[in-house]
C-alpha cells in the first residue's frame, strides 16, 4: 500500500478515495463472477482434487476459464503436467493483448507494484480499468482496488463451491460433469458476434472432432486451437488490408 | 496433497502469470505488432470451441449423432439457454436438470 501512496500523484485521501470508488464499481462485475467461483470449486471436486487443491488453484493461478480448462483436463484423468501447462499458456496469451494496452500507463509505476498489478490483471479488471481510463484518466490505485476485490470473491466463492460439493456424494450421477462444458458455453456464444469469430469456432469444431478421433491423447485441444485462432489471424489481417486499399 | 497436482497448479500460476506480467517487458517500447493481436484476439474461440464440440459430440469416446447421446441434446439445449440468457447460473442449471431428466426417462 505504501508505494501506491508513496507513488500517486494525489495525496492518501484521494487514493482511498480510488480505492473506495473501484470497489463499488466492482460490485456489479463480481455478481458475474462468484457464480464461477462455486461452480470452479464444485468442478475440483467432481474432478477429485482435494479442497486445499482447488483453493490453492484458484488463489495461484487466479484465472477462471484456465482454470476449468485445467480441472476439466485432470478430470478426463489426463496428469501429464506439459499438456495442462502449455493448454494453460494457450488460453491466456489473451492476456497479452490487455497487458500491452496497459503498458503504457503501467510503465511509470514503480516495478513491484507493476508486478503486483500484473497478477490481478484479469478480464474483469482490465474492463473495469479501461472504462475508468476512457472516463476520468488512469489510476493505478483504482486497478489495484479492483483487482483486490475480484480475487477475495474469487477465493470466497472457489471456497463456498469446494465446501457445498462436498456435500454431493456422487456429482456424475447427478450430471455435474455437464456443468463444464454448459460454463464454456456461456463463455463462448458471447464471442461469436462476427464473421470471422464464427469461421473460426467453426474450424475449430472440425478440427477437434476429427482430431479428437484420430490423434492419440488430448492435442486436439492443443492443434485445433493453434490452427483456428492462426486462420482467424489472416483473416483479420486480409480484411485490415482490404480496408487500407 | 498429491505432489503431481501441486506440480500442475505452479505451472498453470506461473504461465498465467508470464502471459501477465511478459507483456509488460516484451513489447515495452515497440507495442503488440498487429499479426500477434490478430492471432491472439481468436485463441479463447477456438480453444473453447476445441473443448466443448469434443464433449458434446463423442462423451464416450466414439462419434455419438443419435438423440441417445445426452450430451448432445443437453449441449444443444443449454447452448440456445446461453444465447439468450448470457446467464451462468441459468445455463448451467437448466443444462444440469435436462441431463437429470434425460438419464431419469433412460431409466423407465
Amino acid at each position: 500500500m505504501n508505494q501506491v501512496r508513496s507513488f500517486s500523484v494525489g495525496d492518501n485521501c484521494s487514493n482511498s478515495f480510488e480505492l473506495r470508488q473501484s470497489v463499488r464499481d466492482t460490485i456489479p462485475v463480481m455478481l458475474g463472477v462468484i457464480p464461477f467461483g462455486i461452480t470452479c470449486g464444485i468442478m475440483g471436486n467432481t474432478a477429485g482434487l482435494t479442497n486445499f487443491e482447488t483453493i490453492l488453484m484458484s488463489l495461484l493461478v487466479f484465472a477462471g476459464a484456465s482454470q476449468f480448462v485445467g480441472i476439466s483436463m485432470i478430470a478426463a484423468g489426463i496428469t501429464g503436467w506439459g499438456i495442462i501447462v502449455l493448454t494453460t499458456l494457450l488460453v491466456n496469451l489473451r492476456h497479452i493483448i490487455m497487458g500491452a494496452s496497459l503498458a503504457p500507463y503501467m510503465m511509470k509505476l514503480p516495478v513491484s507494484l507493476q508486478a503486483i498489478l500484473s497478477f490481478g490483471l484479469v478480464d474483469e479488471s482490465y474492463a473495469l480499468t479501461t472504462n475508468r481510463i476512457n472516463t476520468s484518466g488512469y489510476s493505478a490505485s483504482y486497478q489495484l482496488g479492483c483487482s483486490m476485490t475480484l480475487y477475495i470473491s474469487w477465493a470466497i466463492s472457489t471456497t463456498v463451491g469446494v465446501v457445498a460439493g462436498s456435500y454431493i456424494d456422487d456429482p456424475l450421477q447427478w450430471g455435474l460433469d455437464f456443468a463444464m462444458p454448459a460454463t464454456f458455453l456461456v463463455l463462448l456464444i458471447p464471442r461469436l458476434v462476427d464473421k470471422q469469430s464464427l469461421v473460426v469456432c467453426g474450424i475449430a469444431a472440425v478440427t477437434a472432432v476429427l482430431g479428437s478421433m484420430y490423434l492419440p491423447g488430448k492435442w486436439y485441444i492443443i492443434i485445433a486451437c493453434l490452427l483456428a485462432s492462426a486462420i482467424g489471424g489472416m483473416m483479420e489481417r486480409e480484411g485490415a488490408n482490404n480496408h487500407a486499399e | 496433497m498429491r505432489s503431481e497436482i501441486l506440480f500442475i497448479i505452479i505451472g498453470m500460476a506461473a504461465v498465467t502469470y508470464l502471459t501477465r506480467f511478459g507483456c509488460l517487458v516484451l513489447f515495452r517500447y515497440t507495442g503488440i505488432p498487429s499479426f500477434l493481436h490478430g492471432w491472439l484476439k481468436h485463441i479463447p474461440t477456438a480453444i473453447l470451441t476445441a473443448l466443448i464440440v469434443p464433449s458434446l459430440l463423442l462423451p464416450k469416446g466414439y462419434l455419438d449423432l443419435t438423440i441417445q447421446n445426452h450430451y448432445l441434446i443437453a449441449g444443444i439445449l443449454a447452448a440456445v439457454i446461453a444465447y439468450k440468457s448470457r446467464n451462468i447460473i441459468a445455463t448451467v442449471g437448466l443444462g444440469i436438470m435436462v441431463m437429470i431428466s434425460l438419464n431419469w426417462l433412460d431409466k423407465l
